[in-house]
């Protein structure tokens, strides 16, 4: 299967013809279907891999295709080498997938933009990279991947560089990008340091050598291993988007919104837990680090599906529901329930990337309004995306048999068997959040009385190229969930969970190392299951009691709770403790020691200096040059003279 | 043993027998420049190819005169083909300074065969003939405008001090045979690493002799001082061949010299001289370096400012000389590679912006082109880039070799001149992306049309990208020797 290596390179020669001849080629349709094919085909190619993997046997689906050695320095060895296995492969369709179906969407959503091709030629780049992050058979090819994506990301959230954005102290969308960009780099130094240590230890950095290698040096629970992955584990909680440094995705949401579907809601996001699954092993070995993972996981699921509840802003909302999702992925993870985590992984791109693209749509048929307050009442102007925007409303929320509710649920039952009854009620409070945030969300948007101004406005269902991938992601909403059907629903009825049977081998060698848990609990998880159904209705129908009139009750409310609104509205005021700890102190700094005195005294006096230096030798070099040719003998007959004086003087003595 | 190896001495037999036998007889009766240029075009392209082609057949003919395979014939492959992309751009600029005549290929054919010779040698008197076939087409070609005063300055400038160095190298030539008792290349090598000589100062005095010899050939300090006037001077495209095969070629003979003369580590007591001679080359590879890229920043002409930058290359090259190891062999194959396409490269965009009076060679002159010339500019930014060092293009990575090359021979504080000394140099290297895109023309020429020229930026373009991402192509090849 040597053409699987084709996968990452049709974005490339996407971005590349795009970026390179975009402006040339004049022509949206033109830009727009090169880059969506190109997207197309990687997603053919990853499902002509995906089959050529299902015909093999089940410990011998995975393969490394190297295309060249980079450098090979001594013992250091860089390979371009990609790894085809069950994890990368289903990674690979989703991004594939979910990024062709955005990239169609895109062409209707961008329809008119004066940097059409640009925007494309970085959607395309921002694949390609996403796709090394997760296909890379070693540690620094993901790592530029993982750059690669925070470069496009940051790209693409600064796309409206000349637009205004209303952030947390941000006046402007290249504000945010530098925010998520920044924020990042401080995730990006616990995977470096991590790389460092681990090739210290190994002497490589290849993921297959690294899973083998290290149970053999590492027991469970040692030093070395739990500060390499808590410091991997900084590394996702940047680009995942979880406490403490969760800040900056609510900001870039300042990009057009398929980004916000593709990068901050599908696929990027979600490079901290495909990191995790990849070294599962190395988590495996460190219980703290898996309890740490997981708390955090838990905390941020609550945190951020309670400051859900009072945004206003659409995106906003969907925002925190990520940072809220990614945690309960987190959870999964840390009570080593790796390939719950990884469903959800799925499953949340579906749904989420249908509830970012509906919100697109209703942005767009609104010229660009997206404060909920100034909507109501879409559904009957917009009949499509109401009914998709409903349907991924109910699958986040765990209505039973949609898909959220398979792989939500699983994951709330490890967190219960593996975890604690406090984590899984943590777990079912967060659970409750979403469903009503989201309920209100879709009852202030779709529901009640039109609150915008029928002069200026006239809601209009967006085009067909933006309906279509609305509508199949609605269907994977509904039946995806299906790949995993847990075994307590799934065993009276004969329904295999797929997922986890696929997933088994990548996990076989890490879950060894894990607490057993076993023995029989059918009526408790019938149980538990049946609780977390009805809170996720019962807060449906709070949500419903409350919004679908309009915002008057709602606002009575919330000066009932008018402490516990504010601290909700200035979300626990996290970003004005970062600036008053880290960046203004930060910026001080830099500015009074490391500016006015390292750099204009110090460095400069240095620089200068050496410059001046340089500059006279020059001179004197230059006055040597006299362009008379018995000089120049005379100067190479010094040279001989000493260079031969040099070699025999010793040898005389 | 084989007296005479056919296959193997294949391209040589060809070069000598399409430039002395067929093409003098051609140039005698016809006078048609464009047959001439692609016949000599041909011969070198049917050179490269064979040489290419007989590169797996490893041993040695003439009566071990010469070797031939794998390390000679990678060099007469990128002789040839720096010999070809000087002939695409060179005819279009000759034709523009209404100096284009024959004579011009047949001394580049027989500069290349020359360079083959050198790089084919296991004996001292065949790298003698060697290098006096390729210097003294050299000092021809350099003053080819034999109108302009600069460029016969140029010529005979060089052609003096050229005979001057030619002296010491084959006075150095004479003291190893004294020493040794041969001119083979193996015979002087067992000699100096192992065997018991009656006047070991004598191989001692040749080996320096020979490495000043041929640092002159390199334009290493001090013997470099010629190379600024003389690549000034002489005709742009004359310029880009010199400084580029011409160096390849020069250190293609120097590599098997040092690794016959200079045993590092075997303690042989005929060689009790080898770290003084490290020594030596080491203080020269920095002082070059430092001198090149130091001079380079105080140049206002392009030529000359490429012509310390050459020099600073040079300085580079030597370091892997140093190491006297395999490792630092690789490192200077692989640099000078690369430097042949960017410095080519670089040279032929001069050309370009060259007038055909001569002028328009001023840094100034460079102003503005992004906008005028975005290609061209483009192109050019490339080669600096290159040049200078920085990823991901073929000089980063040649530079990374040579330097890890030192380190490991134990010679630390070289690297540290020579990382210093590169920092010196993205000075100027950059400087000139400043002048292209930063700032704007006072007085704008259009470059002339690009021709054939073009055919010589896309290779040089394509080779400077790919050996810069994929150095494993060429490293494979050096392993297999």
């Amino acid at each position: 299967m040597n053409y699987a290596a084709l996968i990452p390179l049709f974005p490339l020669i996407g971005f590349l013809i795009v970026g390179l001849f975009g402006k040339r080629i004049n022509s949206e349709k033109l830009v727009g279907t090169i880059a969506s094919s190109a997207i197309l085909m990687s997603f053919i190619t990853a499902v002509a891999t995906f089959m050529g993997l299902l015909g093999m046997p089940a410990e011998e689906r995975s393969f490394t295709s190297t295309l060249y050695s980079w450098m090979a320095a001594g013992s250091f060895n860089v390979n371009i080498a990609y790894q085809f296995d069950q994890l990368s492969i289903l990674f690979t369709l989703i991004i594939t997938g979910i990024g062709f179906l955005i990239h169609v969407y895109s062409v209707g959503y961008m329809h008119g933009d004066k940097s059409f091709s640009r925007f494309f030629a970085y959607l395309n780049l921002f694949v390609f990279m996403m796709l090394n992050l997760v296909l890379a058979d070693n540690f620094l090819l993901t790592f530029l991947g993982w750059e690669g994506v925070g470069l496009a990301s940051y790209l693409l959230i600064g796309f409206w560089y000349d637009r205004k954005f209303d952030g947390s102290h941000i006046t402007w969308t290249g504000d945010a990008a530098k925010k998520a960009f920044i924020v990042n780099r401080i995730g990006d130094f616990g995977v470096l340091a991590a790389m460092f240590m681990l090739f210290n230890q190994f002497g490589t950095l290849e993921y297959a050598q690294i899973n083998k290698l290290a149970p053999a040096v590492w027991g469970v629970g040692d030093t070395a291993v739990t500060i390499i992955t808590l410091l991997l584990f900084l590394g996702c909680t940047g680009k995942s988007a979880q406490i403490p440094l969760g800040v900056w995705l609510p900001d870039a949401m300042a990009g057009p919104t398929p980004v916000s579907a593709l990068i901050h809601a599908a696929t990027m996001v979600t490079s901290g837990i495909f990191l995790i699954a990849r070294t599962n092993v190395l988590f495996a070995l460190s219980p703290t680090t898996m309890a740490v993972v997981a708390g955090i996981g838990i905390t941020t699921a609550l945190f951020a599906g309670f400051v859900g509840l009072v945004q206003n802003d659409i995106k906003k909302v969907l925002a925190y529901s990520t940072v809220s999702q990614l945690g309960f992925m987190f959870t999964a993870l840390g009570v080593g329930a790796f390939t719950a985590g990884v469903f959800h992984v799925m499953t949340h791109a579906f749904f989420k990337a249908l509830l970012f693209l509906g919100s697109g749509s209703v942005i767009h048929g609104m010229h660009e309004e997206q404060d909920i307050q100034k909507m109501g009442g879409l559904k009957k102007y917009m009949p499509i995306t109401y009914r998709t925007f409903l349907i991924g409303t109910l699958a986040i929320s765990g209505i039973p048999f949609l898909s959220g509710f398979f792989s939500k649920d699983e994951i709330l039952w490890f967190a219960f068997l593996n975890g604690s009854p406090v984590l899984w009620g943590v777990g079912v409070a967060a659970a409750f959040t979403t469903a009503f945030y989201m309920w209100r969300l879709t009852s202030l948007t779709f529901d009640g009385e039109e609150r915008f101004d029928h002069h200026h406005v006239h809601p209009h269902e967006s085009p067909k190229t933006m309906t279509i991938p609305l509508i199949v992601l609605a269907v994977l909403s509904v039946f995806g969930g299906l790949l995993g059907v847990p075994h307590v629903l799934g065993h009276p009825l004969h329904i295999p969970n797929l997922l986890e049977h696929w997933l088994e081998p990548i996990f076989a060698v890490g879950t060894t190392y894990l607490p057993k848990h076993t023995g029989d609990h059918t009526t408790l998880e019938f149980l538990l299951m049946g609780i977390s159904t009805v809170v996720a209705i019962s807060a449906i129908f709070l949500a419903r009691s409350i919004y679908s009139k309009g915002t008057e009750r709602a606002a009575g409310i919330a000066a009932k709770f008018g402490g516990i609104y504010k601290l909700l509205w200035n979300k626990y005021w996290v970003d004005e403790v970062y600036n008053g700890a880290f960046v203004a102190p930060i910026l001080a700094a830099s500015r009074d020691v490391l500016w006015k005195i390292v750099d204009v005294v110090v460095i400069d006096g240095i620089i200068n200096g050496s410059a001046r230096a340089v500059g006279a030798s020059a001179g004197v070099l230059r006055r040597m040059q006299t362009g008379v040719a018995q000089n120049y003998a005379l100067i190479m007959m010094v040279g001989i003279v000493a260079f031969i004086g040099m070699v025999l003087w010793p040898l005389l003595r | 043993m084989q007296p005479f190896d056919l296959v193997g001495s294949l391209p040589l037999i060809v070069i000598w027998l399409a430039l002395g036998a067929v093409g003098i007889v051609i140039q005698a009766f016809v006078r048609n420049t464009k047959l001439v240029f692609g016949y000599y075009a041909g011969t070198l392209a049917v050179t490269g190819t064979l040489a290419a082609l007989t590169s797996y057949h490893k041993t040695t003919a003439f009566q071990h005169m010469i070797t031939v395979g794998g390390y000679a014939n990678y060099f007469d492959v990128l002789f040839c083909a720096a010999g070809l992309m000087t002939m695409l751009a060179a005819r279009p600029y000759l034709q523009r300074s209404e100096s284009e005549y024959d004579e011009f290929y047949t001394l580049l054919v027989s500069a290349v065969s020359g360079m083959i010779l050198m790089a084919h040698s296991n004996n001292l008197v065949v790298t003698f003939v060697g290098v006096e076939l390729m210097s003294i087409s050299f000092y021809v070609m350099a003053g080819f405008f034999k109108m302009q005063e600069r460029s016969v300055e140029a010529a005979l400038k060089y052609f003096l001090l050229g005979a001057f160095a030619s002296g010491f190298l084959v006075y150095g030539m004479a003291l190893l045979y004294g020493a040794t008792g041969s001119l083979d290349y193996v015979d002087i090598g067992l000699a100096a690493h192992g065997g018991t000589l009656r006047f070991p100062l004598l191989l001692a005095a040749g080996a320096v002799l020979m490495t000043i010899g041929l640092s002159f050939k390199v334009a290493a300090f001090p013997f470099h001082q010629w190379a600024p006037d003389v690549y000034e001077g002489s005709p742009t495209a004359v310029t880009a061949f010199m400084s580029t095969a011409g160096k390849a070629a020069a250190f293609s003979a120097f590599i098997p010299i040092i690794m016959a003369v200079m045993p590092v580590g075997a303690g042989a007591a005929a060689a009790a001289y080898a770290p003084q001679l490290q020594m030596v080359l080491a203080i020269i590879a920095a002082i070059t370096m430092l001198v090149g890229n130091i001079s380079a920043i105080a140049q206002t002409n392009v030529k000359r400012m490429l012509a310390y930058s050459s020099i600073a290359h040079a300085g580079y090259l030597m370091m892997g000389l140093v190491s006297g190891s395999a490792d630092g062999a690789a490192g200077i194959l692989f640099y000078v590679t690369s430097y042949v396409f960017m410095q080519i490269g670089a040279f032929v965009i001069v050309g370009l912006v060259e007038k055909a009076d001569g002028t328009n060679v001023m840094l100034d002159d460079y102003r503005g082109l992004g906008k005028r010339q975005p290609l061209l500019a483009g192109l050019m930014a490339v080669f600096m880039f290159s040049l200078a060092g920085i990823p991901p293009f073929a000089g980063f990575f040649g530079k990374y070799l040579l330097f890890l090359s030192a380190i490991e021979a134990g010679f630390t504080w070289l690297t540290i001149v020579a990382v210093v000394s590169s920092v010196i140099s993205v000075y100027f290297y950059l400087g000139m992306v400043v002048k292209m895109y930063f700032q704007e023309a006072e007085h704008a020429t259009e470059p002339a049309p690009t021709g054939m020229a073009g055919i010589t930026l896309a290779v040089a373009t394509i080779a400077v990208v790919v050996l810069g991402v994929l150095p494993s192509l060429l490293l494979n090849i050096y392993r297999t020797w």
